[in-house]
């Protein structure tokens, strides 16, 4: 590896700790961020000189802070700064700051940098920009290419989204044991949606897909700040076991394959080794919540070999227990999965018929639906299901997947037609 | 006399790579581990899950105490280690360095193997 490119990796680790803590100094995003490039850019001129320093993290709010306060001061006139060279030759100073960074005082930091891009002003679009911009460091470029917007778009996107945190006023006071779990579930969330944007991306690749994993990188972040939570556990490991099947959920035109029809040795085994492990610690605490319940369900699928060893009686009772925890449709609707292979389709379409008017507009729904009734051979109402689904696909790989039931649906009624006119 | 590399990185660096550049070094690495292997010095190597997957029994009460997460709060952590047999310090040296040299950043611990069972158990 350069020295360029080992600088790279090592402010790209350092970012969240380090915009954290000088954003507690500053109180000010644009501060904090503005600090942490100049100190990068001081790391790239001075490192491959000097050598890395033996914290690079330290360093770099050191460095971060002293060139902030340089900007703040020439502001309003005051006094110099030392030069550059009394700046960069830390020495003690670096140790003693690194000292005073203790984890529990990253731990805050990294919380409320999180917890501000998930203000509720502000929409999911906006908290998963601001995220991805602010703590993981992506580019503005990138995440317009996720979002398949402009770059100008997403610029004014997120300078938006910063113009009302700073209306708002960021929470500096250090969180109570309430504040921090409260704080903790709202991050929790933000995070699950960076995920889902990348997990509903069209394809394996491309930008948003990158979102994975990116989300699951600030779950292990999170986690190694908290690591006795066993919700942080769990939604690492239901990021982990979903994102597993990447590379087996698309075929080569970039339609979705069904969790039964997947390659699984194209399943990614560290991936869902991880995964794995992190829910054996969480069900040690013993109060499951729902990340770790869809976790645990995500690992029923896991564990099979093949599909027709999946343990669906107990992912029946795994979503049964998430219903009673989280009552939604949506859920109701994943356990009318489970309920058809358990207790037939018919046991399934009755559980989810009430569902009709809640899911008038869900994609999965009429899916399912459809499914469902061509199971239980009724193929004329199964197409008019599909035909619904077709309509309200948000990806061609959605509709592509339903129209080759439909095509299916075609090729199986064609015989019988010609067999019916010939009679 | 069979040694012991532990090998100690950044979390946060070595989890900021992306799937190339991780590849990358793995493949760099892979070069390192078939000579070892051609001369017949490589034993077992593991790389280990991030330490979120950690657990930490503490026996130093009783009953121990079992803890999440890594035994010590550390600004690098261990990610894994390789038995490798060599004739001397030197010479472990050197096979540090060449691993190094894939895979630069971070520190290797070199341990002499006092005990060392090879085992039956199947990953």
């Amino acid at each position: 590896m350069t020295d360029i490119a080992w600088i790279e990796a090592a402010v790209a680790g350092a970012r969240p700790k380090a915009i954290s803590a000088l954003l507690r100094y500053f109180r000010d995003l644009d501060i904090a961020e503005e600090a942490f490039q100049e100190a990068c850019l001081k790391a790239l001129a001075l490192w491959p000189q000097k050598g890395p320093p033996r914290d690079p993290t330290a360093w770099l709010i050191f460095v971060g802070r002293n060139a902030a306060i340089d900007v703040v001061r020439r502001r309003s006139r005051e006094a110099e700064l030392p030069d550059e060279a009394v700046l960069s030759d830390l020495g003690d100073a670096e140790a003693s700051l690194a000292d005073r960074l203790d984890d529990a005082h990253y731990r805050d930091d990294i919380l409320r940098l999180l917890f501000i891009c998930c203000h509720p002003d502000l929409s999911a679009t906006q908290q998963i920009a601001l995220a991805l911009r602010i703590v993981s460091g992506l580019t503005v470029p990138q995440i317009a290419h996720a979002f398949l917007v402009s770059e100008a778009a997403m610029e004014q996107r997120i300078t938006r989204a910063k113009s009302r945190i700073a209306k708002a006023g960021v929470p500096f006071e250090t969180p109570g044991p309430v504040e921090r779990s409260e704080r903790l579930a709202a991050v929790a969330t933000m995070i699950y949606l960076v995920f889902n944007e990348g997990y509903s991306a069209p394809s394996v690749e491309g930008a948003r897909a990158r979102l994975c994993d990116e989300a699951i990188r600030l779950a292990r972040l999170l986690l190694r700040l908290f690591p006795a939570e066993p919700e942080i556990m769990g939604l690492a490991a239901l990021m982990l076991l979903q994102h597993s099947r990447l590379e087996a959920r698309f075929d080569e035109d970039g339609a979705l394959i069904l969790l039964d029809d997947q390659d699984r040795a194209l399943w990614n085994g560290a991936m869902i080794a991880e995964g794995l492990a992190l829910i054996d610690k969480a069900m040690r605490h013993r109060r499951p919540g729902p990340y770790l319940i869809q976790a645990a369900i995500a690992a029923l699928h896991a564990r099979a070999t093949r599909p027709e060893e999946t343990d669906w009686q107990q992912i029946d009772l795994l979503y049964a227990t998430l219903e009673h925890l989280q009552p939604s449709p949506v859920v109701t609707l994943n356990r009318a999965v489970a309920v058809s292979k358990v207790a037939g389709p018919a046991a399934a379409l009755a559980m989810i018929e009430p569902l009709a008017t809640p899911l008038g507009n869900y994609f999965h729904y009429y899916g399912l639906v459809g499914h469902l009734l061509l199971q239980l051979d009724r193929p004329a109402e199964a197409r008019l299901a599909f035909d619904r689904a077709i309509s309200l696909a948000r990806t061609p790989a959605e509709a592509a997947h339903i129209r080759s039931h439909l095509d299916r649906l075609a090729a199986e009624a064609a015989p019988k037609a010609i067999a019916a006119s010939a009679r | 006399m069979l040694y012991a590399i532990l090998c100690y990185h950044s979390e946060d660096v070595v989890g900021s790579w992306t799937k190339e550049e991780d590849d990358a070094v793995m493949a760099r690495l892979a070069v390192v581990h078939e000579k070892l292997a051609r001369e017949g010095r490589l034993g077992p190597v593991a790389r280990l899950l991030p330490t979120t997957a950690a657990t930490t029994l503490r026996k130093d009460q009783d009953p121990p105490l079992v803890l999440d997460g890594p035994f010590a709060e550390t600004k690098e952590q261990l990610l894994g280690f390789y038995l490798v047999e060599g004739g001397s310090l030197e010479e472990i040296l050197d096979t540090a360095r060449d691993l190094a040299a894939a895979n630069p950043g971070g520190a290797y611990e070199i341990r002499p193997v006092g005990v060392y069972h090879p085992g039956g158990g199947k990953p």
